[in-house]
């Protein structure tokens, strides 16, 4: 009895334990039968498709556009938007999902160019809104403009937002664009005119691009300083803002969806095409494009950041279209010229303690040569990334020509062997020490691949790599409690990616000046993770923020690119694309350097 | 039905038996038991098999487990990669045997620890009862009630440096997994072998054993714990399974190994990505956590069934 119930049951086990890896492989090997299940649900987003069409293609709407009538637009985001207050937001999915509603006074285009949006046109030196001496800008705004509310928009609001995001106390993510702003003077109703602290050579940092959205005076004026975050009115007010764009909000449930309607109080509403727009978030890169390429759900997702051999196959559905140019940022090594020796304790990875070996050029520029960034770049990246030499590369007149950074493992062997690094097989030595990195990066597929190369590739130079991965909700987290972030850089090297959030190069490249080095005295907050520090750098870049004119000054942002380079300061990798996909027949979305990427969404139509 | 035995076939048993009277042993049976256990015998080959082929494997299949070929991404298995190759063009196989022995090894050694402190609280608060019992079921329901993934994470984050400089990156990694997995997963083997312990201590042999003067240890390990190791070891093939599985819950949160150590939670989790256009990258190691743990319950059950002192094949 015993043996034979044993039996069965052991026989049942074994027979699940055959079938399920059959199951399994049967899902893996015929993806082509996912699409048609998905069919329905692409079918009744188009009403006016032929359900009964069973062809690979049911997605593109064969009758007019001007047929459909209620119509809808459905984005995905792999990470969901939880508030809707720009200045408040805390990734890129929020400043985009709040961008649907509202508006900055100029936006980046595809080309980065400025286009007006509530604005009536940009200001420039020659139509006088530029002041000469660098110390004030005039905007004239769109007359007739209104709230979702029917209120009008007017010279007050933009005056709020300063007053709003720049107060001290108010936990604004954007304060650093309006902390350079003395004064904002109400000309007219339409007219601001905004006065400087100091000669500001960038007269559009503030209210442009994704950080320069407007909120309304009316919605937030009890909600400057702690206030924003903890009164319940000014809670709501985060979740539900009025805006002035083509669309207004419908429903916002945080950290899922956002569903927005038509504004009919936009200005151009008639030509408004969506009736409702949808933004869902959540699940993950690859699922987001298998969404948009392989069943057609969705007709946009976000930052497809998936590694090139799963993204191909899935572009190669055919029923989307990638959306990339421009630059999302450098993928780059932070060399650490500190040192990250815990033996330290408190004065772990303080200015004042110089890396043992990573403060030596020869050591720095052997570590730049022996990595293989073709490899990175076309094993991993695919068409998401281009191999690059440069830490500054957009917009691309500031691309810097004179720099070079060809794959060369002899010449790294010889700089090493300079430096006095012995090499005995294994890692090399010098005065008994092995050299040994440390290697944090966030934890992604696609960055634990990019780790696996270099080191290969600094093995194969005699430097042997300890590698780490930090979730990624820790690493750029900035938490000064937490030793994993990568503003403490508790390691030798590490990676990440970063770029300019403005046409102006100036405070991208303050990040390498010693007075902006991590301390724990400045709560390792202050931007220059790698604690590189050079004196020339920092008088070269002194006259560079002195400098107004244009020409000169794209020069010699060049000038401090080629210094950081030729210094090794830190060791660039990666052009990275913005990859977001669309689907075929979706018109409307560009790739946009410097701006959210639903930056024209009031112009979106299908 | 089957209790019904012939009695010609019961009088040679008890003849057998009386003639092996004196080479008869708790083990001796165990062993005769468990050979007929025929799903039992395969799971112990397996596992046999698996472990010697993790061990000396890596000596016949000398392919460099971390060498990047980029001639080879995303290989389908084929004489070069039996196992295929990821999408850096690394052995699949090779990677596998080295995370074998890593996964084998942190779910024997969290096992071995989780089932010796569950055995040991637990036999200790069943016999003993009264006070020292409920202190130590408090204890038990309090470390039940304890969140385990953030306690993981912080006795990681808190020890990690100090441990690793000791021991070095990955054995420092080994032995704090090891130690927080098996001392977070003794509770449930405590409750089993005290309920056990409870039930066994009112049986005649032990009140004879007391009445012989027996020492209490000597009781509790040697004459009641036998009894109750059907239960532990019911246990124990569980907790190698969750043991293995928790290890690539760490790693794939960045916590537990470097990431660059291939052990097989790790190449699941790397490996699903790309579960579509390459399915036995995350399947292969899959199958083999999943063969793993399956063996180890069939040897389980064999083991309880030739361990049970009542239950004479």
């Amino acid at each position: 009895m015993q043996i034979a119930s044993s039996w069965k049951r052991s026989a049942a086990l074994l027979a699940a334990a055959l079938l399920l890896p059959l199951l399994v492989a049967c899902g893996g090997a015929a993806p082509a039968a996912e699409p048609t299940a998905a069919e329905p649900t692409a079918a009744a987003a188009e009403p006016t498709a032929a359900p009964a069409e069973p062809t690979a293609a049911p997605a593109e709407p064969t009758a007019e556009p001007v047929a459909e009538k209620d119509s809808t637009l459905n984005i995905l985001y792999w990470q969901a938007p939880t508030i809707l207050n720009p200045h408040l937001a805390s990734g890129t999915k929020d400043f985009d999902a709040a961008g649907v509603i509202l508006e900055p006074l100029a936006r980046y285009n595809e080309k980065d160019e400025l286009v007006p949006y509530l604005a009536e046109e940009i200001p420039t030196l020659a139509n006088g809104g530029v002041a000469a001496d660098s110390m004030s800008v005039t905007w004239k705004l769109k007359k007739g403009v209104k709230w979702s509310d029917g209120s009008d928009f007017t010279a007050e609001d933009v005056i709020f937002t300063w007053q709003y995001a720049s107060n001290e106390k108010t936990p604004a993510t954007t304060a650093s664009n309006y902390n350079g702003i003395a004064n904002i003077e109400a000309v007219d109703a339409n007219t601001v005119k905004i006065t400087w602290k100091a000669a500001n050579p960038d007269p559009y940092v503030a209210f442009v691009s994704y950080s320069g959205q407007v909120i309304q005076k009316k919605q937030f004026e009890k909600c400057i300083g702690e206030v924003s975050m903890t009164d319940a009115a000014c809670q709501a007010a985060n979740l539900a803002p009025v805006g002035t764009n083509a669309y207004m909000l419908k429903e916002f449930k945080p950290g899922d969806v956002v569903v927005y309607v038509k504004n009919p109080a936009y200005r151009d509403a008639a030509n408004t095409y969506f009736d409702t727009v949808e933004i869902k978030g959540g699940g993950d890169a690859a699922s987001a494009a298998r969404a948009v390429c392989e069943t057609g759900e969705v007709d946009y997702s976000w930052n497809l950041q998936v590694p090139k051999a799963a993204l191909e196959p899935i572009l190669a559905a055919g029923k989307c279209e990638a959306v990339a140019g421009g630059s999302f940022g450098v993928e780059r090594i932070v060399v650490n010229f500190a040192n990250p020796d815990s033996a330290l304790g408190a004065k772990r990875s303080e200015p004042d303690q110089p890396h043992p070996f990573l403060t030596d050029l020869k050591v720095r520029q052997a570590i730049n040569k022996a990595i293989d960034r073709k490899a990175i770049a076309e094993q991993l990246y695919g068409p998401t990334g281009v191999a690059n030499c440069n830490i500054l590369v957009v917009p691309t007149s500031v691309d810097s020509p004179n720099t070079t950074c060809e794959r060369d493992v002899e010449g790294a062997k010889k700089l090493l062997d300079e430096a006095g690094w012995k090499d005995e097989g294994g890692a090399r030595t010098k005065d008994g020490k092995a050299m040994t990195l440390y290697f944090q990066t966030s934890i992604n597929t696609l960055r634990q691949g990019e780790q696996a190369i270099i080191k290969a590739n600094l093995a194969e130079v005699g430097i042997a790599v300890n590698l780490k991965a930090v979730d990624a909700g820790v690493f750029f987290s900035g938490d000064p409690g937490n030793d994993d972030t990568l503003n403490k850089m508790f390691v030798d090297i590490q990676m990440y990616t970063n770029g300019p959030s403005g046409l102006d190069s100036q405070p991208y490249l303050e990040g390498w000046t010693c007075a902006k080095v991590n301390s724990a005295e400045g709560s390792w907050n202050q931007g220059n993770d790698g604690r590189y520090c050079n004196k020339d750098y920092d008088a070269l870049f002194a006259t560079y923020a002195k400098e107004t004119d244009p020409a000169k000054r794209t020069e010699m942002a060049i000038g401090l690119n080629d210094f950081l380079i030729n210094d090794v300061a830190l060791i660039p990798l990666i052009n990275r694309r913005t990859p977001n996909a669309k689907i075929i027949g979706l018109n409307g979305p560009t790739h946009n350097t410097f701006d959210s990427g639903l930056w024209n969404i009031h112009a979106w139509s299908k | 039905m089957a209790t019904t035995v012939p009695i010609s076939d019961a009088i040679n048993a008890l003849a057998e038996a009386n003639n092996s009277k004196v080479t008869r042993t708790l083990w001796g049976d165990a062993w005769r038991r468990f050979r007929k256990h025929k799903l039992a015998m395969m799971g112990l080959f397996i596992i046999v098999f698996l472990i010697i082929t993790v061990l000396v494997g890596p000596t016949f299949w000398t392919v460099d487990r971390d060498a990047l070929d980029f001639a080879y991404t995303m290989s389908n298995p084929i004489p070069e990669h039996p196992f295929g190759s990821d999408e850096l063009g690394r052995d699949l196989l090779a990677r596998a045997l080295y995370g074998g022995r890593i996964s084998l090894a942190v779910g024997v050694t969290a096992m071995l620890i989780a089932v010796s402190l569950g055995s040991i609280i637990g036999a200790v608060s069943g016999y003993l009862g009264g006070y020292v019992d409920e202190v130590l079921s408090f204890i038990t329901n309090l470390f039940l009630s304890l969140p385990t993934l953030p306690l993981l994470l912080l006795t990681v984050y808190l020890f990690r440096d100090s441990v690793t400089a000791v021991l070095g990156l990955e054995l420092g990694m080994f032995a704090i997994v090891v130690t927080m997995v098996g001392v977070l997963a003794w509770m449930q083997t405590a409750r089993v072998v005290r309920a056990s312990f409870i039930s066994l201590k009112q049986k005649e042999f032990v009140e004879a054993a007391i009445c012989l003067g027996v020492k209490q240890t000597d009781i509790m390990f040697r004459h009641i714990l036998p009894n109750a190791l059907s239960p532990i070891i019911v246990a124990a093939t569980l907790e190698i399974g969750s043991a293995i599985l928790s290890e690539s819950t760490l790693s794939f949160l960045g916590i537990g190994f470097p990431p660059d150590t291939p052990t097989w939670g790790r190449l699941v989790t790397d490996g699903s990505q790309y579960l579509q256009i390459a399915p036995h990258l995350p399947m292969i190691p899959a199958a083999l956590i999943f063969i793993t743990v399956l063996s180890i319950n069939f040897m389980g059950d064999g083991l309880r069934d030739a361990l049970d002192p009542r239950s004479r094949l």
